[in-house]
């Protein structure tokens, strides 16, 4: 529980840490809150030769609720999405899946753009963007670009970010005012890694389910958009053969290996009970 | 009279803060302050550091190591392995249960994590760096990782160093995977019992392999002073002077030149009684380079390669009467041991007390027969927070309990009541030949079932399951009841011992002129609050101030000889040689107030923390009083100073026992549990500080919410382990731990000085079965008579899967 021999840098802005990341090419890794890195390198799976720390760049904190669009500083502390009033009431589903993070000391200091970024199946963020229909905004020494998060993840730990990239923000349209959503996530003990868990945000008017966006979290290799689950309800009045077909549909794409947490065949047939426990929450959530 | 005396004796034995006195404990202010002592705190003058290379294979040949990108590393400073330890004899190491143990591996490895080579280094990094760095080359083998299959004819032999031994420590191997077989009971009568029987229900009750996973891992620095030839170890040791007398048989370094200190240890649950590669490797290490090694082990080395729990496999049978009176009780146990028989039982006992299953009942004929096998896992076996495999005894019992009453239609409860040991019957002589020193289970099932008014419950059970059937919850309510008796405080040297050292212990109490005193004791606090309790036990017997009483453990230089603290021992052995030892130094006390007051002895009564002329009330000496005479007069005929040191011999086992119940709330869609309620009774006799007893039972229960609900050390096929780091390996946090309600009854031990019969261990003895027995429950109606452990979300939801609740 040792990790191996590395350089520290702690740029004081971006354009440094772009330049010690160009300068270092895949032998260095930035550092956020460290939660996901650090065990990696004390279990010598990450053995970066250069840590690039993030810390001291205030440019990369904050969150802005500016219209309907919502913008979060790839260095916001999960804690601090938690406790950000404006963000908590334009999209509370953030908060919700923040709080189920791991536990307060380590939300304390791991960072949404490092549960973003990452790429590990079992990050609980990831899954959220996907249903926000979130954008990220990638800067390297070849300049800035955005990628959809439903484009971004390609495995575990492969993503769509090229070495010497920084994740600097995440931005989204919130949904719309009286909007329903849930986060419901299964897990052994504070601490753990989802054994099933769903994002659910839907819209109502009238009778009618407007809008609905369904994800999924550590149920494959990457996070899940459950597109066909959320077609299924959109559009309908939302009742009880819609809201089985929706589950159906998102257990159709699950495919969780078996693990610590139970075979492969529970947490598939999981998936649909967390997925309709989520749907039915956020049906009773939405005006 | 001086103000004092003129208090009554109530006040006065109120101030001392003696038995009964929920008195905060004493350890605790430099616990809250991050003042502790623990051995990872130890920091010497040119200390260096020691890391294990560790086999990645459950099984496989060592073709070759090769150390030299390892030496090559800056700061390392030597790399051992099993050829450097073959000329001082020490690549091996005798177990505690008459097995070798190699220290580093010989030739093969034949677990995953298994020790291959120690490198020595200036510090942990370069440590580390260097354990990176060593090669070695493994050819691997078939991993035997099935307990069932280790004796079969083609089975892979494990031990080559021993497979043509056909006489094991204890008695015949029929194979070479074979341990031992050792049995207890009227085999005949109890066949006789089932083939004559009403009924008969069967079942396998497995119980997994788990860890105790002590907050804090094992550890050492070992450091030999080279001018003086002394070998000084502080180590996280449950038994730091067997530890001095193995070293010295093993090193042969005499005994008065090697010291061993346990400083404050964070947690034991067992797992810190055996001896580790660790403790040899930097004990050699420090002998070579003549410098303090320090060796600590971190979490995934803890959990996956030292002393692991259980892993029983109990195949039963109990018969009875169709009105529920319990005939007979047969039991198989395969007891997968791993690569090494590492357990730590009393020699006598390779099961342990494994004959305690017939549990709180009175079985007239019982049997049991236990094989232990050789596996590709982790060396252990010890007991988590029991006595000697009486977890796993107790958990047989009342599973078998319960799966009779499913089998006889019965109410669990009533079951238990209609086969309880009667409180006239005691001591009473089991079948399996204990005899139970006193109790009264009656009347503690009944306050059980009274205060958690069970009958409600059931009624509730009945309409929530009705509820069920109407499609209006998908919850389903379990109601555990358990019983359990444990057998603690071993033991009578005439049976009990650990590689020949009899397991009495020990007290020495010097008393100090002003009146205060200190108390060294043979046995050594892992957190059981030692130093606040035997003080009061003192206080009590000699009329000091608990506070002023300092108790002190672990230093093998100055405390008298013992066993150690395990298997709740140290109330029962050292709290009575702290009694005995208390009541010597009365009895000298009494002589020299005799002395004092110009009166006879026998004139002379004892009055809380005085002794008074009998009908004289005003004259009196106080034992402060006395002990100042006894350093500063003359007195004809008594030497001076006030001092004595027992050493106790139990006549018996003390027997606490206990009813526990408790309501789970089981999802049967997702498999989560939810303890809505958990009520635990445990009668420990005298009760020496309710508020120590209360701590321990809320600890120990929540052991046992994890063992039932989530703890499991696996392995597959090949020899990899799961559950070897916090990620999977379930410890509760106070999130996933329920309000636990506790209470008592007091019978105490008719044989102990003060009646005590020790606590520690009880509520994971009783706790695990409750919680089992609970699971199991909420599926009883729908035909479920037997589920195994670990209840996790998965396995409770396979229950529910296989008995078609899914739709
Ligand atoms: C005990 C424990 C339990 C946990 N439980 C959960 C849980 O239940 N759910 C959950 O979602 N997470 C969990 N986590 C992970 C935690 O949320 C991490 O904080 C988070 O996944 C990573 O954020 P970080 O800021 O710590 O990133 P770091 O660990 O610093 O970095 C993670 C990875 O992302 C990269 N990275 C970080 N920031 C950026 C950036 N801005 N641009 C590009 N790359 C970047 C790093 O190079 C690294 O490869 C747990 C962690 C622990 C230790």
């Amino acid at each position: 529980m040792i990790p191996a021999a590395f350089d520290y840098h702690r740029p004081a802005d971006l354009a440094g840490a772009v330049r010690l990341l160009a300068e270092h090419g895949d032998e260095a890794l930035v550092v956020a809150g460290g939660h996901s890195l650090i065990p990696m390198m004390k279990l010598r799976m990450a053995q970066p030769g250069h840590l690039v720390d993030l810390r001291a760049i205030e440019s990369l904190r904050g969150v802005r609720v500016e219209g309907g669009t919502v913008t979060i500083g790839a260095m916001t502390t999960q804690a601090e999405v938690i406790a950000s009033g404006p963000l908590v009431d334009a999209c509370p589903i953030l908060r919700e899946a923040a709080l189920q993070i791991a536990d307060p000391q380590i939300r304390n200091l791991g960072t949404v753009g490092g549960n973003a970024a990452n790429g590990d199946p079992g990050n609980d963020l990831p899954a959220v963007m996907l249903a926000l229909d979130a954008r990220y905004t990638l800067e390297g020494a070849g300049g800035r670009r955005e990628v959809a998060a439903r484009e971004y993840y390609e495995g575990a730990f492969a993503t769509a970010r090229e070495d010497g990239e920084i994740l600097t923000a995440i931005r989204f349209e919130a949904p719309p005012a009286g909007h329903g959503c849930a986060y419901e996530k299964q897990k052994r003990k504070v601490g753990d890694y989802a054994t099933a868990a769903a994002a659910v945000i839907l819209a109502r008017s009238g009778g009618t389910c407007t809008h609905a966006s369904i994800a999924l979290t550590n149920l494959a290799d990457r996070p899940l958009l459950a597109a066909e689950a959320g077609a299924a309800l959109a559009g309908t009045a939302a009742g009880e053969a819609e809201i089985a077909a929706a589950c159906a549909a998102a257990q159709a794409i699950a495919e969780p290996v078996s693990d610590g947490r139970g075979s492969a065949a529970f947490r598939t047939r999981l998936t649909g009970v967390i997925v309709r426990r989520a749907i039915e929450r956020a049906l009773a959530t939405a005006a | 009279m001086s103000e004092q005396a003129a208090a009554t004796t109530e006040e006065r034995i109120e101030k001392l803060q003696g038995l009964g006195c929920a008195r905060k404990r004493v350890e605790d202010a430099r616990f809250t302050q991050g003042k502790g002592n623990y051995v990872d705190d130890i920091k010497l003058p040119g200390m260096v550091f020691g890391d294990f290379v560790r086999s990645p294979y459950g099984h496989a040949r060592i073709e070759g190591i090769d150390k030299d990108a390892a030496l090559a590393v800056p700061g390392v400073l030597a790399v051992l392995t099993a050829e450097d330890l073959k000329p001082l004899n020490l690549h091996y190491m005798p177990t505690l249960a008459g097995d070798v143990q190699a220290v580093l591996a010989d030739e093969k490895v034949l677990f995953q994590g298994q020790e291959v080579a120690f490198v020595i280094a200036e510090d942990r990094y370069a440590a580390a760096d260097g354990v990176e760095l060593v090669e070695v080359e493994y050819e691997a083998l078939p991993a035997l990782t099935d307990a069932n299959r280790s004796m079969d004819e083609d089975a892979p032999v494990l031990r080559e160093d021993i497979a043509d031994k056909t006489e094991g420590a204890h008695g015949a191997r029929r194979h070479p995977n074979h341990i031992f077989t050792w049995e207890a009971g009227d085999r005949a009568a109890a066949e006789q019992a089932l083939a004559s029987a009403e009924v008969v229900a069967e079942e396998l009750v497995v119980y997994q392999r788990v860890h105790p996973c002590p907050l804090e891992t094992c550890g050492c620095v070992a450091s030999m002073d080279k001018v003086n030839g002394k070998l000084t170890i502080w180590g996280t040791f449950q038994a730091p002077h067997a530890v001095r007398t193995v070293a010295s048989l093993i090193t042969n370094i005499p005994e008065h030149n090697i010291r061993i200190v346990s400083p404050d240890i964070g947690g034991g649950f067992g797992n810190k009684v055996g001896v580790y590669p660790g403790y040899i490797c930097a004990a050699v290490a420090s002998i070579v380079l003549g410098r303090p090694v320090k060796w600590i082990e971190d979490r995934m080395e803890n959990l996956s390669a030292t002393a692991f729990a259980r892993d029983y496999h109990m195949s039963g049978k109990i018969a009875a009467t169709r009105d529920g009176r319990i005939t007979g009780l047969r039991c198989h146990v395969l007891a997968d041991h791993g690569a090494f028989d590492a357990c730590a039982d009393p020699s006598k006992f390779p099961a342990g007390f494994f004959n305690i299953c017939t549990g709180s009942y009175d079985i007239p004929s019982a049997h049991v027969e236990v094989d232990g096998v050789y596996t590709n896992k982790a060396p252990g076996g010890v007991a988590y927070r029991c006595s000697f495999r009486v977890t796993e005894a107790s958990y047989f019992i009342e599973r078998m309990v319960d799966v009779l009453a499913r089998k006889l239609d019965m109410d669990p409860a009533e079951l238990r009541r209609r086969n309880l040991i009667a409180k006239d019957r005691f001591p009473y002589t089991s079948a399996l030949g204990w005899e139970y020193d006193s109790g009264d289970y009656h009347a503690a099932l009944d306050k059980a079932l009274a205060a958690v008014d069970y009958p409600a419950l059931r009624a509730g059970q009945k309409a929530g399951r009705e509820a069920f059937e109407r499609g209006e919850t998908r919850t389903l309510t379990g109601i555990g009841v358990a019983f359990f008796t444990e057998i603690v405080g071993a033991g009578p040297v005439k049976n009990c011992d650990i590689l020949g050292l009899g397991m009495f212990d020990s007290c020495e109490i010097r008393i100090h002129p002003t009146g205060s005193a200190i108390a060294r004791l043979g046995t050594i606090s892992q957190g059981q609050g030692h130093a606040t309790t035997f003080a009061q036990i003192l206080a009590s017997e000699i009329g000091i101030p608990a506070d002023r009483i300092t108790v002190e453990e672990g230093d093998t230089d100055t405390a008298p000889y013992g066993l150690g603290t395990y298997g709740s021992r140290s109330t029962p052995v050292a709290g009575a040689a702290t009694a005995m030892a208390g009541r010597k130094i009365r009895a000298k006390a009494q002589m020299i107030a005799a002395y004092l007051l110009e009166v006879h002895e026998d004139d002379l009564e004892w009055d809380a923390d005085r002794f008074q002329v009998k009908g004289n009330p005003e004259r009196v000496k106080t034992m402060a009083e006395i002990a100042f005479a006894a350093y500063n007069q003359a007195i004809p005929g008594i030497e001076p100073g006030l001092e004595a040191v027992s050493y106790y011999d139990p006549p018996n086992m003390t027997y606490p026992f206990g009813a526990y119940v408790c309501v789970v709330d089981v999802d049967v869609d997702t498999g989560v549990t939810d303890v809505r309620r958990f009520y635990a009774l445990d009668d420990c006799g005298t009760r020496i500080n309710p508020m120590i007893i209360e701590g321990q039972v809320h600890g120990g229960l929540t052991e046992a919410l994890a063992i039932a609900m989530g703890q499991e050390i696996a392995y597959d096929e090949t020899g990899n382990v799961y559950g070897g780091s916090l990620l999977d390996f379930f410890l509760p946090t106070a999130v996933e731990t329920p309000t636990w309600e506790t209470d008592f009854t007091t019978t105490p031990s008719p044989h102990h000085p003060i009646g005590a019969k020790g606590v520690g261990e009880s509520p994971n003895v009783g706790g695990v079965s409750a919680f089992s027995n609970a699971v199991n429950d909420a599926f009883a109606h729908l035909g479920l008579t037997h589920a195994q452990m670990p209840h996790d979300h998965w396995r409770v939801w396979e229950t529910a899967e296989r008995l078609g609740l899914h739709g």
